[in-house]
């Protein structure tokens, strides 16, 4: 096959447009990360997540987060529509740094959860979890 | 006011002063998402609790800022520290400015 001029334009636009638009897609999750944390460095030790492989209906994933020292949890689904999920903030009387609940998944993505320590240091973590919306398990 | 909420909540009955205990809370809520679209295509609106706070004699035990992608039916389970008898007190914050309380005594013993 022999590429034209207009061929090889085309090309290009459809490349440019690949690599631009998977960072579009993630630059409001690194924004809300970065407001959470005033733009500090983020560490990669400190905070769990703990959320199924394979969720088979994306309606309801039970996540869980656990960061000891921790005085707030931000949780992001990273492929919704909106990003955002929930920000944990633990009071005086909280027992432990560990809350679990259940989400809604748009698709196959990564959740990310991000720890504010009382140290004032953050720490990030993130999971991959598929999701099976046509809920035969397939 | 979304219709046919009704928070559920479970506080064991006793604990010993200065133990950790587990607390699970389940409210019945639609948390329309404001993504769903009805069958005329017309974008159903956002309704959903944004915010659920746990308090155990005025002082905070969790505050969660939740946003549209909690499923319906918002669960959480947390623990809570109880250094002295007296009761938990839950309240959820909806879109449309009610909010729905739940209290739940604990003994020492």
């Amino acid at each position: 096959m022999r590429l034209t001029r207009r061929d090889t334009f085309g090309l290009a636009l459809g490349a440019m447009a690949l690599t631009v638009l998977p960072f579009r897609a993630n630059a409001s999750v690194e924004d809300m990360i970065a407001e959470f944390t005033g733009g500090a460095d983020i560490g990669d030790s400190g905070v769990d997540l703990t959320a199924p492989e394979i969720a088979e209906n994306g309606n309801t994933v039970p996540i869980s987060v656990d960061a000891p020292g921790a005085s707030e949890i931000l949780v992001l689904a990273a492929g919704n529509p909106t990003p955002a999920v929930a920000t944990f903030a633990f009071g005086p009387l909280a027992g432990s740094r560990m809350a679990s609940t259940r989400i809604r998944l748009a698709g196959t993505q990564e959740v990310i959860a991000v720890a504010k320590l009382e140290d004032g240091s953050f720490a990030r973590t993130a999971k991959t979890v598929k999701v099976t919306i046509g809920g035969c398990g397939g | 006011m979304a219709s046919g909420v009704k928070p559920r909540v479970k506080v064991p009955k006793s604990a010993a002063a200065g133990e950790v205990v587990t607390l699970k809370t389940l409210i019945s809520h639609p948390m329309e998402s404001g993504q769903r679209k009805d069958k005329d295509g017309n974008v159903i609106p956002r309704s959903i609790i944004n915010r659920f706070t746990c308090d155990f004699n005025g002082q905070n035990v969790i505050d969660v800022k939740m946003e549209p992608a909690i499923s319906t039916n918002p669960y959480f389970e947390f623990e809570a520290l109880v250094p002295e008898a007296g009761e938990f007190t839950f309240t959820w914050y909806d879109d449309d400015g009610s909010t729905y309380t739940e209290t739940k005594p604990i003994e020492i013993g």
